[in-house]
């Protein structure tokens, strides 16, 4: 027989008794190390469901404390004891209590037989691992760690501290480099003999003793020194996540572990009882001889420590409200303001529907309600349309809408006179696309027909607002992308800018502008603005309009010969 | 502490509870309808035993609680209000049968969703909660509501209350911070959208935090939207992750709607002068329909973590 197994216990028993039934009951011997935290009764009747079983041994128990020098020697004891009592076997199998064979026994056997001298053990540098906890990777190997880390938490991180502030260093014995991995190996009797018996064994124990999780580096580092063929990987499936701990199966994982084809996996849920019952049986239609393949299950993994860490971007809810500066996106995706468009153009929101799809929405804003597109009382998410629950949280407003809509880019129109709140909320963030023609507003009290002290006077409120706003999208903490013309500069040349807009928001569609929209007629508007300054207010946010001479209203008819094709 | 002396046992099965188990806390009045489905529900998610207490029912709901193996009752004719809505209660009862162990805290219209919740027991949650360091679960409350009128369908006795209140609102909540217990406050769907409109800052709290493992040193601030220790409330990141947390289906909008805001208007015995009640009454007489065409119908948990109303968090 060509593979024992050693099984480190300490809860779940049962279960432990299962899988050990299964492998001694499939001819291999196992050898068990209870952890000595174990209630002697419990022990008694654990050793007692296995007694009918003459290749299942116990060894000595020890104390066992997680991240300690324990564990290794439970792993000694265990191997030393396998390693004499059962002459015949070549590989022997670190397992756990919550491990769970996942492929009949004699394809593993078989697989082990093909590679007789193979060593089949997780070992690297400190210097390329990523995943180490905690920072702690080379410095495992030269402090020293005296305090539990699960139970004198501040005195571990205090020490720690300490000897980094001293610059303490141990030093590493001689002809070895450390190297760390997967605690759950496979070994040839030649390796781990070799490892057991090294006349040097004294000085690296001692040495171990003191480094911080040795479980992970003892046999990591020493089978270093004396493997022949070794494959750097285990042949647990076994993965960790962001913290260190190990990810757990459940009986909904039943099919992933099926197709990863590896032999072992852990942590087992000790109640997940169709899994146990799934898989301890050498049914020798199941098997398959192919590689292990943990790759789906890799990616399961990687996705929920990325959903932990990063979380969905634009996404606020019960367990996500990331304080400001770490929102890893502030909104669900890019969405685009245009200020001041809707009055210089007639019918300027059907036209940029027309031209770049996506929904366009008038102005979210609004001091009476909001206005959807197509005047939609309540929009995706049952997102309502009234002021004062906007009002109440404008931000909550802005991210719902953007994250209900995830896929389809939103427009909207924006304006001093609109509720002003979201202003440095959209200026900061790097999803908007915010373009703004200064002074168009003015285009509104030019049509309106009302008295002129009233306009003057709510020019120079609006002409105050949008000031404000200008400043805030100018300011140094802007992460939009922001293009701001005057009202006289855009009128000039509209088609360029528009094109530029376009472009950016749907880049796919390279198409050229064939429609352009229908300016409002600006005849007079110079002379509205020379009226302004007359009555002592002084509009500047429209750039410079002379009296008399009326630029941006060329005659109707010739509109399209704008549009360079 | 004065007010455990409100509370007299009317089944004591305490001695029942085993030191793993999981444990239901629930304080009710006249829910005889909605009992035997809770208890089914709960029961299937794993719940090893309940404890009630009865604020003076005449429905027959302590009678029948009473004959269940595992429910523990006790039964008090004090007033709700003055027990501030029952935590007063809640926390007497948490004191003292909580101790180690998971607690679930609900109202009877209250059903909770967990990650993988369709193949996992919350023993499964709990356990792995325990190996991350963590000691409470946060919810969100979602207002289920039908297609139709709220009392157009009669919900029958186990009935699953989700057949007829199917739908919800996804994307319309609103959350902000409270600094002084640092949990966070959210207000938003359905009952914000139409009795509130006009006055959001009064639209009820949806935030719950119903899963806690319970230390006697803990107690429950305001109903169970917020703990202490603080500490307690931070179910959630604010580095830009997400913690696994659940969702509350809060199944209020059924036939037995209307009766029970009336009653609870006479009795003034909720929160605020009742006003969320007054608001519920005056607005279901006009327009009874909570329901419009974005209106989400439920399938399941996965359906709930899509649309981004709980998470799984690093829970695969």
């Amino acid at each position: 027989m060509s593979v024992g197994f050693i099984m480190l216990v300490h809860t779940a028993l049962d279960r432990a008794t299962a899988v050990a039934r299964h492998w001694a009951g499939s001819g291999c011997p196992v050898v068990i190390h209870v952890d000595r935290n174990v209630a002697r009764s419990d022990y008694d009747e654990f050793a007692q469901g296995l007694a009918d079983l003459d290749n299942v041994r116990f060894c000595r128990r020890h104390r066992v404390e997680w991240g300690t020098w324990s564990m290794v020697a439970a792993t000694q004891s265990a191997a030393e004891m396998a390693l004499a009592e059962f002459p015949d076997i070549r590989h022997v199998y670190l397992a756990s209590g919550a491990c769970l064979p996942l492929r009949p026994v004699q394809e593993l056997v078989a697989y082990l037989a093909a590679r007789p001298r193979t060593d089949f053990i997780e070992s690297v540098t400190t210097s390329d691992v990523p995943w180490t906890v905690g920072g702690l990777d080379r410095e495992r190997f030269t402090m020293r760690f005296p305090f539990s880390w699960k139970r004198h938490r501040r005195l571990f991180d205090a020490y720690v501290k300490v000897q980094r502030r001293v610059k303490y260093r141990r030093k590493v014995p001689p002809g070895i480099v450390p190297h760390l991995g997967s605690q759950w190996w496979c070994l040839t009797r030649q390796t781990l003999s070799a490892i057991l018996e090294d006349p040097d064994r004294a000085t690296y124990d001692a040495y171990f003793r003191r480094v911080w999780i040795p479980d992970e580096s003892y046999f990591q580092t020493l089978a270093r020194l004396y493997s022949q063929d070794m494959q750097s990987r285990s042949l647990t499936l076994s993965k960790f996540d962001h913290q260190g701990k190990p990810h757990i199966f459940y009986d909904d994982h039943l099919q992933l572990l099926r197709r990863s084809d590896c032999f072992v996996a852990r942590k087992i849920w000790p109640q997940a009882g169709r899994l146990y019952s799934a898989f301890l049986s050498n049914d020798p239609a199941v098997t398959k001889n192919a590689e292990p393949n943990p790759a789906k299950i890799d990616r399961l993994f990687t996705k929920a420590v990325e959903r932990r860490t990063l979380g969905r971007a634009g996404l606020y809810m019960q367990s996500r409200f990331p304080i400001d500066g770490f929102e890893n996106g502030r909104t669900a995706g890019q969405y685009s303001v245009f200020e001041g468009f809707s009055d210089l153009f007639e019918n300027f929101e059907t036209w940029l529907a027309r031209s770049v799809g996506g929904r366009v929405h008038g102005h979210l804003f609004h001091p009476e309600q909001v206005q959807f597109a197509g005047d939609e009382q309540v929009y995706n998410g049952s997102l309502g349309n009234g002021a004062p629950l906007r009002d109440y949280n404008p931000r909550a407003f802005l991210t719902n809408l953007i994250w209900n809509t995830r896929g389809e880019r939103q427009c909207f129109q924006f304006g001093p006179y609109d509720q002003q709140d979201i202003s440095w909320f959209i200026a900061c963030d790097p999803n908007a696309q915010i373009s703004v023609i200064t002074g168009a507003w003015a285009v509104r009290l030019f049509q309106s027909n009302r008295n002129f002290s009233t306009i003057r006077r709510e020019a120079a409120a609006l002409q105050k607002i949008e000031a404000r706003h200008v400043d805030i999208l100018r300011s140094q903490f802007t992460k939009a992308r922001v293009r701001i013309w005057s009202m006289a500069d855009f009128v000039q040349n509209p088609m360029e800018p528009l094109q530029i807009i376009i472009d950016e928001i749907a880049p796919r569609g390279q198409h050229r502008l064939t429609e352009a929209p229908v300016m409002a007629d600006l005849r007079g508007f110079g002379q509205f603005l020379q009226n302004l300054k007359n009555q002592g207010m002084h509009p500047y946010l429209m750039g410079d309009f002379p009296v008399g001479e009326d630029p941006g209203t060329p005659p109707r008819e010739r509109r399209r010969p704008y549009l360079v094709k | 502490m004065r007010k455990r002396r409100e509370l007299s046992a009317v089944a004591g099965r305490t001695g029942q509870i085993k030191p793993n188990d999981i444990l239901l806390f629930c304080t009710l009045r006249n829910e005889k309808r909605r009992l035997p489905y809770f208890l089914q529900y709960y029961r299937q998610q794993g719940v090893q035993h309940f404890l009630f207490v009865d604020n003076g029912s005449d429905d027959g709901s302590r009678e029948f609680l009473e004959a269940q193996p595992d429910v523990s009752l006790w039964s008090t004719t004090a007033s709700y209000k003055r027990s501030r809505f029952g935590v007063d209660w809640m926390n007497w009862l948490l004191r003292k049968y909580g101790q180690d162990h998971w607690c679930v805290v609900v109202d009877v219209d209250e059903f909770l969703v967990y990650p993988f919740c369709d193949t996992r027991p919350i023993a499964a949650l709990t356990d792995w909660l325990d190996s991350s360091g963590v000691r409470s679960f946060g919810t969100m409350m979602l207002d289920m509501y039908p297609r139709g009128p709220v009392q157009a369908e009669t919900y029958v006795e186990g009935q699953n209350p989700f057949d007829i209140a199917a739908w919800f609102d996804s994307g319309n909540y609103i959350i902000s911070r409270n600094p002084e217990y640092r949990n966070l406050w959210i207000q938003g769907g359905p009952r914000a959208r139409l009795f509130f409109p006009d006055r959001p800052q009064e639209a009820p709290a949806l935030n719950k935090i119903p899963l806690i493992k319970w230390h006697r040193s803990y107690t429950f601030v305001n109903s169970t939207h917020m703990l202490l220790p603080r500490g307690l409330n931070l179910v959630y990141d604010d580095r830009g992750g997400e913690k696994a947390s659940g969702v509350l289906l809060h199944a209020k909008f059924l036939d037995t709607f209307i009766d029970k805001s009336e009653e609870e208007i006479e009795r003034k015995e909720h929160y605020g002068e009742s006003r969320e009640y007054k608001a519920y009454v005056r607005q279901m007489q006009n327009s009874p329909v909570l329901w419009n065409k974005w209106s989400e119908k439920y399938i399941n948990w996965r359906q709930l973590e899509i649309l981004g109303l709980m998470s799984k968090g690093n829970w695969a």
